[in-house]
């Protein structure tokens, strides 16, 4: 088995993974925090598919713009819900 | 209950999908000698580009259209948000601005290589503007930009100049060469250098702003 094979099998069976995980995880943080894990392994497929064009589209705009966004409407959550406890 | 009943059901279908997906025929027409065949015509030298920009620049144009008409119902929905302190995270933190005051003239240098590279090598607007649009939301986040709250009157010809230019360059082609965004072979090349410089100062200004626009910062969440 050639080292390029065991690397896209790897690849794929953790984007399998990541995938599975950042869906199924109880804990909102750790789902985002994989499902930006996920766009980076998105990235280096395509770029393993020798798309380079769509690897620079993913990993700036599914991993990084996407991630951030979800990373902050997490945080306005937590602070609402800050809120919400600190009224009761 | 559900359970038995989901799973193999779920597992059918991939196998299913997998199978169709395996099964696919051929492609009826195969269209890639017809993009190289006409590269030396189209003005740039990268395939990707070529297709974006020449072959089939009306889609780009419908996209830009549509990320720009996402922004402004953005704008219209987050009016209602009472405006808090205008001052973003003031943090006592050294480390985090330095970061961002470092980083984003860095950014900013990729963008404009990537917007250059555009043309003979894989990149190109979307990802100039993703980068742009990445360099403010690092520097939102590090407490060196504000959010926006209303766009001033230069921040909404910034947002629609990109779309605005891709138009106009296709109505001047309709009148000139009779068909929209057909670009003459002789100033192809220049023609798309100057919309994808608009496209990327655009999206990048209309991807920052779908964040900067939604991020009103009540203090600093830590």
């Amino acid at each position: 088995m050639s080292l390029g094979l065991g690397f896209d099998l790897l690849l794929a069976a953790s984007l399998l993974w990541s995938g599975w995980r950042a869906l199924s995880t109880p804990r909102l943080d750790r789902a985002l925090v994989l499902f930006i894990a996920f766009g980076l392994l998105m990235t280096l497929t395509w770029a393993r598919l020798a798309a380079p064009d769509i690897a620079l589209a993913e990993a700036a705009i599914g991993a990084g713009l996407t991630g951030a966004l979800l990373l902050d409407a997490f945080g306005a959550l937590q602070a609402k819900r800050a809120e919400a406890e600190a009224k009761k | 209950m559900k359970r038995p009943v989901v799973i193999p059901a779920a597992l059918l279908f991939a196998v299913v999908l997998i199978l169709a997906m395996v099964d696919l025929a051929p492609p009826a027409l195969d269209l890639r000698p017809l993009v190289a065949a006409n590269l030396a015509s189209s003005g740039v030298a990268h395939p990707v580009t070529a297709v974006l920009l020449n072959y089939r620049a009306y889609d780009t144009l419908l996209e830009i259209g549509v990320l720009l008409l996402a922004l402004v119902a953005i704008l219209a929905v987050s009016e209602s948000v009472p405006t808090t302190s205008s001052t973003s995270a003031t943090s006592s933190d050294l480390l985090l601005p330095m970061l961002g005051r470092i980083a984003a003239p860095v950014m900013v240098v990729v963008a404009v290589y990537l917007l250059s590279a555009g043309t003979s090598a894989p990149g190109g607007a979307f990802q100039a503007g993703a980068v742009l649009a990445a360099a403010a939301v690092l520097l939102h986040l590090t407490g060196l930009l504000p959010g926006w709250r209303q766009p001033g009157v230069s921040l909404r010809w910034g947002l629609a100049g990109g779309f605005l230019l891709f138009v106009g360059v296709g109505a001047i082609l309709l009148l000139v060469e009779g068909d929209l965004l057909r670009y003459p072979p002789d100033h192809a090349g220049v023609l798309i250098f100057l919309i994808e410089s608009g496209l990327t100062l655009s999206l990048g200004l209309i991807l920052a702003g779908l964040f900067l626009f939604l991020s009103h910062d009540k203090g600093d969440v830590g």
